[in-house]
Parts: C-alpha cells; sequence; structure tokens
C-alpha cells in the first residue's frame, strides 16, 4: 500500500483503519492502521493541494479542515470548506450546518459553561425535548503546539508534550519519547520501560475513577462522586510518593525515565493496590445496585458498532460498542507483550457499557500493575539519544484510547511533529450518539464520551 | 390582641430566619454523608447577605417583570410560609391558612418564575420555564387531591383546623398514610429536590429551577434564593403540622407552650432536613419525562385516600 488512492479505496472498504491525517508545509501525511501494522505515507503536495480523503471518507473530515487551518493545504473536493481550529478575525460568524423542519428550535451551549470545564460550544437542534441534531465547534483552546514544537529541542519538546492534554500527560509523554527512540534508533533500557508502563497504569486507573464517579454525578448520584473522588485523591497520593508528581508530569523522557521509583514507592504501590482492590467492589456494586441511576445510564447514548469501526473511535468509547482493539496488544509495545490482561470489550454501545468497560478496565491495570511490580527489572534509567536526523511514529494506550506522535527530528532539534488525541475520532460520535435523546440526558452522554478539548484543538 | 399580633409577627420573622437556616442543614447533612466537612451552617445567610450587596446585573432586553418578579415571589412565598402554623395554632391569621390558598400563592409565584425565566428570551430560561410548568400541571392534581382527602377527615380545608383534628384524634388511617406519601412526592418536585430537579447542579441543559434564575444576580437572586429556602420551610411545616403535630400548641393552651411548641418544631424541622439530605443521597435524578409518571403515582395515591375514605364511611 503505497498510494494515496490505494490508502483511500482501503479506508473506504474499511479494511484499514484511519489513525490520522496532517499536514506540514508542503506535504501532507497519512496514517492508517492496516492487517495490525501502523502505516505511515506521506505525500509531497507542492501546490498546496491534495485529493480530499474525507470526501469519501467522513472520519477525515475535521482532520483535513485542522489541516487546512494551519497549513493552507487545500483538500480538493472536500465539501465542508468552513474552518476547525482557526476561528479567525469574526469568530461569532461561523455558519453552522441549516437543520429544517418544524417545531424544531436551537440551543447554543458554551463555549463558556456554568462549572469549570473546558471550552467547546454545542448547537442542540431540538424538537422539544428530543435532540434532533447537535454540532460542536471545538478550537477554542488552540495553543498553537505544532508551531511551538517546530524547532524546539529535545528536552523542551518533550515538555511541551507532556502539556498537549494534562489529564493524559504520561501517556503523550510516553508517546513522544517512543517517537524519538524510533527516529533515532535509541533502545530505552528495560527499567525505564517497565517504569513507564507502571506510570501509564496509574494514570489510567486515576482517570477512569474519576471518570466513573464524574458520570454518576451527572445523574445527581453525588454519593459515588465523593467516594470515586477519594479514591482517585488515593491514587494520585501513591504517585505523588512513587514519582514526585500527582499527574507524573515529565517524568518519561526520550532515552527513558527522568526519575527512579522511590525507595518506598513499591510498598506504596502495593498498598495502594491492596487499597482499590478492597474499596472499589462495594462501589462497583453500589452502581450496579442503585435502580434510579441504571435508569439513567442503560440504553442511553447509543454508538452503534458499525460507526465505532467505521471511525477507528479508540478507548472506552470504541470498546463499549463493539470495537476490539486496544494499542497496548495491537500493535503492542514493552512491556506489555510480557504482561496478561483482558481488553474488555461489549456490544452495548451505551453509557451504561462505557462505564463497565472502565471499572473492567481498573480492575486489569490493577493486575497489570501487580505484575509489573513482581518482575520489575534493574538497570539504568535513562540512555542518551542519538543524535540522527529521522522520523518515529508511535501509538500509545492513554486512558482515553490510542495517541499517535509523529516526528521528524534534524539536528537534534524537532523539525516537525503531530500528536492526534483520540479524541479527534470520539467527538464526531458524540454528535451521533446523542441523535434522539433527550437534551437533558446530553451532560451524561458527554461524561461518558469524555473528549478532550485541549488534546483535540492543540 | 396586641400580644396575638406579636407572636403572628412572631411567626413570619421565625418561618423566615430559619429559611436560610435549614437550606444549609441540608447542605451539611449532605456532605457529612458524602465524606465531606462541608459549609458552616450560616452560609447560607452570608451568600444572602453578600448577593444582596453586589451590583444586579440585568439584561439589556429585560422588561419590568424581570425586576418586579423576585420581589413578588419573593413576597408570596414568605406569606404563604407564614400561614402554615410552626410552633403553634389558632394564631391572629390563621383563619387565613387555608390549604387551597396556600397552594394559590405558591402556584403565582411561580407563575411568575416561569414568566421572568422566558422575560429575557435565551434558551435555557425557556426550558427551565417549560420543564417547571410541565412538573406543576401533574403537581397541582395531585396536590389538590390530597387537600381533598385531608378535608375529608378532618372537615375544614384550613390548616390550624386539620392540625387541631390531629392532635385530638390520636387514630391511624390508611387514608392519611397514602396522602402522606402523596404530600412528599409532591413537596419533592415542588422544591425541586433530587430525583426530580437537582438544586445543586452545574449542568446547563438538566436544570430546572436553576435554568429559569439562570440570568438573576446581586440582590434579584438573593430574593429567589430566600425564596426557594422559604418553600421548603413551607413544605416540611406543612407536612409536620398535618402528620406529626406533636408539641404543636394549641390555640386554646395559652401561652405557656410556646418554649415547647418551638423546640418541637426546631426538632422536627431538623429530622426532615436531615431525611432530605439523606433520601436525596441514595437516588439519582430522574429522566424529565419520568417526573410525570413520579407525580401521577402521587395522584392516584391521593385518589385512592380519598376512595377509601368512602369505602370506610359505607361500612
Amino acid at each position: 500500500m503505497t498510494s494515496w488512492d490505494d490508502a483511500v479505496a482501503r479506508l473506504v472498504d474499511g479494511s484499514a483503519t484511519l489513525l490520522s491525517l496532517w499536514g506540514e508545509r508542503e506535504a501532507v501525511h497519512l496514517a492508517l492502521l492496516h492487517e495490525g501494522e501502523v502505516v505511515h505515507l506521506g505525500f509531497a503536495c507542492r501546490d498546496g493541494r491534495y485529493p480530499s480523503l474525507g470526501r469519501e471518507h467522513p472520519p477525515a473530515i475535521r482532520l483535513e479542515r485542522a489541516a487546512r487551518d494551519l497549513y493552507g493545504l487545500d483538500p480538493v473536493g472536500l465539501p465542508d470548506s468552513r474552518p476547525w481550529l482557526d476561528h479567525g478575525p469574526e469568530p461569532t460568524a461561523y455558519p453552522f450546518l441549516p437543520v429544517e423542519g418544524e417545531h424544531l428550535h436551537q440551543i447554543p451551549v458554551g463555549p463558556v459553561h456554568a462549572g469549570i470545564i473546558e471550552p467547546g460550544h454545542f448547537r442542540f437542534t431540538c424538537d422539544g425535548e428530543t435532540v434532533v441534531r447537535l454540532e460542536e465547534r471545538l478550537g477554542y483552546v488552540h495553543r498553537g503546539v505544532e508551531a511551538l514544537m517546530q524547532g524546539a529541542a529535545l528536552e523542551k519538546a518533550a515538555r511541551l508534550a507532556g502539556r498537549i492534554n494534562g489529564d493524559s500527560t504520561v501517556a503523550y509523554a510516553l508517546a513522544f519519547a517512543r517517537a524519538v527512540e524510533q527516529a533515532t534508533a535509541t533502545v530505552p533500557p528495560p527499567r525505564a520501560v517497565w517504569l513507564r508502563a507502571v506510570m501509564a497504569e496509574i494514570e489510567r486507573i486515576a482517570n477512569h475513577l474519576g471518570d466513573v464517579g464524574a458520570i454518576c454525578n451527572d445523574a445527581a448520584f453525588s454519593l459515588m462522586q465523593a467516594h470515586c473522588a477519594i479514591l482517585r485523591e488515593r491514587v494520585l497520593r501513591a504517585a505523588a510518593t512513587c514519582f514526585r508528581h500527582r499527574l507524573m508530569m515529565d517524568a518519561i523522557v526520550p532515552g527513558g525515565v527522568a526519575r527512579d521509583l522511590a525507595p518506598d514507592g513499591a510498598e506504596t504501590l502495593r498498598a495502594l493496590l491492596h487499597e482499590v482492590r478492597t474499596r472499589f467492589p462495594p462501589l462497583v456494586n453500589l452502581y450496579d445496585a442503585t435502580a434510579s441511576l441504571q435508569d439513567r445510564t442503560v440504553g442511553t447514548g447509543v454508538l452503534r458498532t458499525e460507526l465505532a469501526r467505521r471511525f477507528g473511535a479508540g478507548g472506552f468509547v470504541g470498546r463499549a460498542s463493539g470495537r476490539d482493539f486496544d494499542a497496548r496488544r495491537t500493535p503492542g509495545y514493552a512491556p506489555y507483550d510480557m504482561l496478561t490482561f483482558d481488553v474488555p470489550v461489549l456490544s452495548e454501545g451505551d453509557v451504561n457499557a462505557r462505564v463497565w468497560v472502565r471499572i473492567k478496565e481498573i480492575t486489569q491495570s490493577v493486575n497489570l500493575i501487580g505484575q509489573m511490580l513482581d518482575r520489575m527489572p534493574d538497570g539504568e534509567l535513562r540512555v542518551a539519544v542519538g543524535a540522527q536526523p529521522g522520523e518515529g511514529l508511535a501509538l500509545v494506550e492513554g486512558f482515553r484510547g490510542d495517541v499517535l506522535v509523529w516526528l521528524r527530528l534534524a539536528e537534534g532539534r524537532v523539525q516537525h511533529c503531530h500528536a492526534r488525541d483520540p479524541s479527534w475520532f470520539q467527538w464526531p460520535l458524540l454528535e451521533a450518539a446523542i441523535e434522539g435523546n433527550i437534551v437533558a440526558d446530553f451532560p451524561l452522554c458527554n461524561k461518558s464520551f469524555n473528549c478532550s478539548y485541549a488534546g483535540h484543538d492543540l | 390582641m396586641i400580644g396575638a399580633l406579636l407572636v403572628q409577627l412572631a411567626q413570619m420573622a421565625l418561618v423566615l430566619l430559619a429559611a436560610p437556616l435549614l437550606t444549609g442543614w441540608v447542605r451539611r447533612v449532605k456532605a457529612r454523608l458524602q465524606r465531606r466537612r462541608g459549609p458552616p451552617l450560616l452560609q447560607p445567610y452570608r451568600e444572602l447577605y453578600r448577593l444582596i450587596g453586589k451590583e444586579a446585573v440585568i439584561a439589556e432586553n429585560a422588561s419590568w417583570l424581570f425586576r418586579t418578579a423576585p420581589y413578588l415571589i419573593f413576597a408570596l412565598t414568605w406569606v404563604g410560609a407564614s400561614l402554615v402554623p410552626t410552633f403553634a395554632t389558632g394564631l391572629l391569621f390563621s383563619w387565613t391558612g387555608d390549604l387551597i390558598a396556600i397552594i394559590a400563592l405558591l402556584g403565582a409565584a411561580r407563575f411568575l418564575l416561569a414568566l421572568a425565566g422566558m422575560d429575557i428570551g435565551t434558551s435555557f430560561g425557556g426550558i427551565g420555564a417549560s420543564r417547571e410548568v410541565m412538573i406543576a400541571s401533574f403537581a397541582e392534581p395531585a396536590m389538590l387531591m390530597i387537600v381533598l382527602t385531608l378535608a375529608l377527615v378532618a372537615g375544614s380545608t384550613q390548616l390550624s383546623t386539620i392540625a387541631e383534628f390531629m392532635l385530638a384524634s390520636a387514630s391511624l388511617r390508611v387514608s392519611l398514610a397514602l396522602a402522606l406519601v402523596a404530600f412528599l412526592i409532591v413537596a419533592i418536585a415542588e422544591n425541586g429536590r433530587i430525583p426530580v430537579d437537582n438544586p445543586a447542579t452545574h449542568l446547563e441543559l438538566t436544570m430546572v429551577h436553576e435554568a429559569m434564575v439562570l440570568e438573576y444576580s446581586g440582590r434579584h437572586l438573593a430574593m429567589i434564593e430566600l425564596a426557594a429556602s422559604l418553600k421548603l420551610v413551607l413544605s416540611l411545616s406543612a407536612i409536620a403540622c398535618i402528620f406529626v403535630p406533636i408539641g404543636l400548641l394549641r390555640g386554646s393552651d395559652g401561652s405557656g407552650g410556646y418554649a415547647i411548641g418551638l423546640a418541637a418544631y426546631a426538632a422536627k424541622l431538623a429530622v426532615a432536613g436531615a431525611l432530605l439530605g439523606t433520601f436525596e443521597l441514595a437516588i439519582a435524578k430522574m429522566r424529565v419525562f419520568r417526573v410525570p409518571s413520579l407525580l401521577g403515582g402521587a395522584l392516584m395515591l391521593g385518589l385512592l385516600a380519598t376512595l377509601l375514605l368512602y369505602v370506610a364511611r359505607g361500612m
């Protein structure tokens, strides 16, 4: 598979999944997952034009619009000519797609919300309480990450990567580090590889715990939120003890890890695992046994399997809708090939299924950390990164799904870097999942997707 | 005469002063059950003080209705709350304390709030108003069925008379139990508590009461918040005086029992607030369209209570 047309054909017939599409000044890149392998294709487009993929494969539409905003690349044939990340000089003049019909009314929500959450605009078209169509508008937290990356020294770029999306800082730092290592043919020491995985699983547990509580809280069941928040706090404190930072920011660097597990780290982690193992199951029972809560989550915001597959939805969004994919297994990376774990997959696709995938993943991550602590290798923490120029691409399973980082290095600096958050393929699906539900159920659906604004807006 | 007037004024001051405290108490109970420390009990007073001192931001297209509604809502609710026997029956204005009149006062307040919610023309105000009116259209018939049951039992719709009747006749009645359950459901819906509405939510799209008052600020918001607290006091006091009249000072008892009456009232509010907080924590919020079936249940319970009374009399 080397030609653009061939790649498009495979994406359209479903034999390949789109991982990302991004631009450069005079080139457009495509990453796909084909038969369990990540395939990266780059095409020069010197006149700034390329044939649109989004015209035939909708998951690429927003990526193409973003590439047009950021690098002026024109996707020829893309029906949607509106900007995406670039809000331009007149941010309020954005034309939303027209919706026609009798008795319809619009509800604009955001970008400033009544709670302290990230900014995003949601335009609902409703018939009474029923949502007929939802259109998202994002880009409010665009910080120009890709531009900041260009020409940055490796150390600065690694710090930047860890700040693209605060709640997934470990996943991003890991993806960036692995991409650099691939580009420079550096082999990180085994202990570093294992410690990175420990951090990634801690991050997953902490975020999933927060999500389970927050989803229940959006159904006004604050008891669950209170207990989950306490448990999450314990996880973060253990992370602070082990890696000297609650979110483990900047702990992963290209070539290894910046700091070792604290001397009492293993002990702290084992105590934490014990606490989660004993205190989490009663909470799961509480979730399962509260009829009023089940009434809200079961059957709400159903995402169909075919859509999840077509968009290549990662993480709990895809796995709750029957898409059996986990970057830790396919294409897979160390040390997960040496560990045993299950990837929970459900087929219902509703809010309840997304909660359950998280619950099961917490159990899996707890087991994974246990296995890793038992077999943690000794040795070096960090090796020097080679200086040769090159390109690298890494796919890492963050708590939301697969984070992709591609970069090109030259003279020890980042020439170009692209980070694709799993939310790119989850946000559009939220629009589909809410259709036919009532407006008042949107917060619940939205929280069960928990897409990232910052990771998406770059 | 002057003494009676003073007692009546004391009752009016009591409900006004107790309202924020009760709100604070319910919040405190909920916080404690969530293993949080929770805000101090007096926090609602501080919030009101802060709001009154703040500038009221009013949308450009707001009409006079938007500005006057908060005061009217507050006044209507306060009058309603003052008419419910709290620590004593047979006060100076008790003859006006008719259940139907109180329902009408609350209905008028709700009407104004719904209008004010729609006045500015934001989508949330409209959503809130339409949901509130939908809930009210189910809650009011249920409430009237309950009043009918009580009137048939006690021979009056006047709260003072009902309370005195309940104090005198200690017998248990199935109809009253049904009416109590129905009353509780209606009270939860009227006050916008979980599972019908969530007073603590920050999610614009799920709000009912909060959506209507989203545009209010400053002293206007203070009036509305205070009215909401008063409504909770009103509902709990009405339930207490009808179904648990223990300790209530009867008009004929003279002035000796005020201390007992007040202590009993405080205890009842504290227990009711704690029960409300516990209940709210144990249940998730309903889908908006489930609320009518909940209130339909209350209506049926009220109907059943009335029918049972007729059946019992026929035998």
